[in-house]
């Protein structure tokens, strides 16, 4: 039971494996800035990426001469263009966000709580932060999933009952997929799908903050 | 009128002024008016009021915040995500000197969006729940809330985009594109930074995306690959 706040789990590459299992050929899926972004190399190439400063099919990320410096995603990267890719404006890409036409947005976060609410903009500490598109797409699409580290760099879980960080948006979040576990948010409560190898089920729960309903098929993420 | 091409950034802003609401274009450094926002420090105005998707994030605006010349910053990444380099701007917010009017960014595009399309405000569900509601009207459609935001004007629009013909009319190119064509049609004047004017014609009509009735001033600035703003990361 000792150290399980530092105990590690798996990698940000085999999260964001378990992450692009959620997503299916034909989708339109739009990532978040940070760990999210790594989704996208191991994604389905059926898959179709938005990002939200204004594209619609961009493909694996441009290295060097293959740069072009009118062509990036919404964390900033050189990305490449896949056939059949096309451009819009902010206004008609928040559109598409806000009107739901997003199958599936997968964000960071800083908190994540029991009903789903997403702290993921603020450290209050700091008395500043930016929203960017993030209020804007957890409340238009249609699932969002939200993919983050299990506990803080003090060990401290991430998962509450409440968060105590500004919100991004409340009752939003109906997956969350940590270095640590698979948990759906239901109107029953956080249910634990999968545990990473190596941790059981009563570990997952020491480092998580509200209780964890486990069911009997409750299982081993696998990649 | 078609608009009138200036021979620099710095003429093309020649009646700009302190205290002034202007709306600037690009998503970081991509699509984001670097000369006319050099330009606009060059003419020393103070108080602005900068409505732009982010500040200091590879976009030109933090000069402006090194020279204290903004008073007030509306708009969605006023800081970077890392605190371990700190803008000027962050520093003058800090100190007091500056303050911020954080907004969704798809609210923020609605809001100029509104202004340019003669909407004076509209309900919408993004930041119910949020500090984002605070102190504005909400109210429930379908059994969902909303909030009210108002539209958002400016003074001037500074822009960037990839060609024009004589008569205003402006392509982009690729991600480019963001925030510009919707600030073309909010503000009183739109000053447009493009790398090429061609004669009218010579642009497809199906490919326009800003129509020329929204351009006021154009000037020239090709790009320049030496620019240490054409590529950057916001590492």
């Amino acid at each position: 039971m000792t150290q399980l706040s530092s105990r590690p789990g798996i990698s940000r590459e085999l999260m964001a494996v378990r992450a692009a299992r959620e997503l299916r050929p034909g989708m339109y899926v739009n990532l978040g800035i940070g760990l999210p972004t790594l989704v996208s190399n191991f994604i389905d190439p059926g898959v179709i990426l938005q990002a939200e400063n204004g594209m619609l099919g961009y493909g694996p990320l441009a290295e060097g001469p293959e740069r072009d410096p009118d062509l990036i995603n919404a964390g900033g990267q050189y990305v490449t263009m896949l056939p059949g890719a096309c451009f819009f404006h902010s206004a008609d890409s928040f559109a598409m966000i806000r009107g739901g036409h997003i199958d599936v947005c997968i964000l960071g976060a800083l908190q994540v709580s029991e009903k789903g609410d997403l702290a993921n903009w603020m450290v209050p500490e700091r008395g500043i932060g930016s929203i960017g598109g993030a209020m804007d797409l957890v409340t238009g699409a249609r699932r969002v999933v939200a993919l983050m580290e299990h506990r803080d760099r003090q060990g401290r879980p991430k998962i509450l009952r409440e968060c105590t960080y500004p919100l991004t948006g409340r009752r939003v979040v109906k997956l969350v997929i940590t270095d640590l576990a698979v948990i759906e948010v239901t109107p029953d409560g956080m249910v634990l799908r999968e545990v990473a190898p190596g941790w059981t089920p009563e570990e997952v729960q020491a480092v998580t903050e509200p209780r964890l309903i486990v069911p009997p098929d409750c299982r081993e993420m696998a990649f | 009128m078609p608009p009138q091409i200036y021979p620099t950034p710095f003429d093309a802003l020649f009646d700009v002024f302190d205290g002034a609401v202007i709306l600037v274009g690009g998503f970081g450094h991509v699509g984001h008016p670097h000369n006319l926002v050099r330009a606009l420090r060059d003419r020393g105005v103070k108080n602005l009021t900068i409505v732009a998707n982010n500040i200091g994030l590879g976009d030109s605006l933090d000069l402006l915040a090194e020279t204290g010349q903004i008073k007030k910053f509306i708009g969605s990444f006023p800081v970077r995500a890392s605190r371990e380099r700190m803008t000027h701007f962050e520093r003058l917010f800090r100190e007091g000197l500056a303050e911020v009017e954080i907004t969704p960014q798809g609210t923020m595009v609605e809001r100029i969006r509104a202004a340019g399309a003669g909407i004076a405000a509209f309900y919408t569900p993004v930041g119910v729940g949020t500090v984002v509601e605070q102190g504005k009207e909400k109210r429930v459609f379908n059994g969902r809330e909303y909030i009210l935001e108002t539209a958002l004007h400016g003074d001037f629009a500074l822009i960037k985009a990839y060609k024009a013909d004589k008569l205003g009319n402006l392509v982009y190119r690729r991600t480019a594109r963001n925030f510009n064509p919707v600030m073309a049609t909010a503000a009183r004047v739109t000053i447009a930074e493009v790398e090429e004017v061609v004669e009218p014609g010579e642009l497809d009509p199906e490919a326009i995306v800003t129509p020329g009735i929204y351009v006021d001033r154009l000037v020239i600035c090709p790009r320049d690959y030496n620019d240490p703003a054409i590529f950057q990361t916001w590492d």
